[in-house]
């Protein structure tokens, strides 16, 4: 038994006029300590899928067990983080960080200062008075990173969480989230439609088909990579080798979606 | 060196020129206060306008003054006060109330939707009569007409807005596992305040209108009362006056909801 299964997790939305198919079929293990990426094109139902992880919503199909317990409704041992910060912005940065803490009742001087302590450490210093909109985009970002860690959580999951900033930011924040989560050991699944990011910061890559989505194709990231910053791994010439890979990989499935509907082109 | 210069130099023309703005601004709005007043006046004197209907700046300020000093007037003007004050926060803590109720349970916002389309489009004061023979003419019926009056539309208004919510900030929420009190109390509520302010400032006139139309039907006491009875003995001097009164109050009450507003949301 794996540390997080994903069991036959199939996701119908329903509306008035229609039904539609997110998710079909979706299994995946991952084992305590890994960084999975979800890649796929937008509209592919990743986002689905993570709610449906952090127990956000109940599938229609389909089991997650975590630790072999099953998850039902919000579980606590899990994590989640948006494509943008959302930060309360009537709230002050210690409010913000220490918000998971108060609402499961876990906030207590110790916790308090260890979470002031890891806004530290995300290179954020004396800004716990300050209100989120003084912060620049990615500040605010490592402010949310620290919201996440604060309620301690076993899994995190990472909705596109770099893609609303500039690209500089994104790399300085890629290796921060990298080197944090390894040295928390943190197991994490992040959802992304950056191949580069997904290669430079993963074990382990699921690449995910379009509507209704489904793991098409699992790539296992070389050691040579996985070792190294998302920064470095970047420039290793594996990464190039790689990113052709699934680039070629994602082009073929767009063809094949072209076939089918040829009214979705890019 | 050179061009920092020349910033600090354009940035005190264009403080001056925000200055200079600003003074022409109150000037020009002065000026036509002063003008309505010395030409509301010539004109009552030169007999343009019918002074017994029209009055004059002069003789509403003699009968201010005099109705202040034999301490006729203050009685009135605290009832009427009293009573919009009164009115206004129960509307709008009443509607906030019921808002949170609506949104608490989708399943009741449906079934009352059109309900409250019903009550928001008919006029409240109609219902003027039927309170007062209901709750008899006292201050009671009066303050429920100042109240009754903004109910609705604040419901309907701040329903709207914790429903406009951005759900991204429920789903941060949800993920810490928050009951539906706490999302309440930590997201809707709070980002919902900017709404409810204005909606404040609507009541403010609205519950104005209440209690006056009120303490027309009905009251012994109060500025509608003044009004209706220099109405009635045909001293329009008085109803002048008491329109005055309740424009400097009304005007005083929204400043102090403009107040309110930014010690609530100075941070966004």
């Amino acid at each position: 038994m794996g540390f997080l299964e994903v069991n036959d997790i199939t996701h119908i939305y329903f509306s008035k006029k229609a039904t539609t198919t997110a998710l079909i079929d979706v299994n995946f293990t991952v084992e305590e300590g890994e960084f999975i990426s979800l890649l796929g094109p937008s509209g592919c139902g990743k986002t689905t899928l993570l709610s449906i992880i952090a127990g956000l919503i109940e599938p229609t199909v389909g089991t997650i067990s975590l630790e072999n317990e099953q998850i039902r409704n919000n579980n606590k041992k899990i994590g989640y983080m948006l494509q943008q910060d959302y930060l309360f912005p009537w709230k002050t940065i210690e409010e913000n960080i220490l918000l998971g803490l108060k609402l499961t009742n876990q906030l207590n001087d110790e916790t308090r200062k260890t979470t002031i302590a890891l806004l530290e450490k995300m290179g954020l210093y004396n800004v716990e008075n300050k209100y989120p909109a003084e912060l620049s985009g990615g500040m605010r970002q490592r402010v949310a990173l620290v919201r996440t860690l604060a309620t301690n959580p076993k899994v995190l999951l990472l909705d596109e969480p770099f893609s609303a900033l500039d690209f500089q930011t994104k790399l300085k924040l890629e290796d921060l989230v990298f080197n944090t989560l390894k040295q928390f050991g943190k197991t994490a699944i992040l959802v992304t439609h950056d191949i580069g990011e997904a290669i430079a910061m993963s074990d382990r890559i699921y690449l995910f088909s379009n509507r209704p989505g489904t793991i098409v194709k699992e790539f296992i990231v070389p050691d040579e990579l996985r070792i190294l910053e998302p920064f470095h791994a970047r420039n290793h010439p594996l990464y190039n080798e790689r990113f052709q890979t699934i680039w070629e990989e994602l082009n073929s499935l767009e063809n094949e979606n072209s076939h089918r509907s040829p009214a979705r082109r890019i | 060196m050179k061009t920092k210069i020349h910033i600090d130099l354009l940035h005190d023309e264009y403080k001056r020129a925000l200055i200079k703005e600003k003074r022409w601004v109150t000037i020009i709005q002065l000026s036509i206060l002063v003008a309505f007043i010395v030409l509301w006046e010539i004109s009552s004197r030169m007999y343009w306008i019918d002074p017994l209907i029209f009055s004059s700046p002069m003789k509403i300020w003699d009968l201010l003054v005099k109705d202040i000093l034999d301490g006729t007037l203050l009685p009135h003007v605290y009832t009427t006060l009293f009573e919009t004050i009164l009115g206004f926060i129960l509307g709008t803590a009443l509607g906030t109330i019921m808002a949170a109720i609506l949104w608490w349970s989708p399943f009741l916002s449906k079934v009352f939707d059109p309900y409250l389309v019903v009550l928001n489009s008919m006029p409240k004061v109609a219902l003027g009569p039927i309170l007062i023979v209901a709750l008899g003419p006292t201050m009671t019926s009066i303050v429920t007409m100042g109240a009754i009056i903004s109910v609705i539309i604040t419901t309907i208004v701040v329903y709207t807005a914790f429903r406009e919510v951005d759900p991204n900030y429920l789903k941060v929420l949800q993920t810490f596992g928050a009951t539906r009190r706490q999302t309440f109390s930590e997201a809707i509520l709070p980002s919902s305040f900017p709404v409810i302010i204005s909606t404040l400032k609507v009541n403010v006139g609205l519950s104005w209108v209440g209690v006056i139309v009120g303490e027309f039907l009905v009251s012994k006491q109060g500025l509608g009362y003044l009004i209706i009875y220099g109405f009635q003995v045909f001293n329009f001097t008085l109803v002048l006056m008491a329109l005055v009164i309740i424009a400097i109050f009304a005007t005083i009450m929204y400043k102090g909801v403009e107040f309110l507003e930014g010690k609530l949301i100075k941070n966004r």
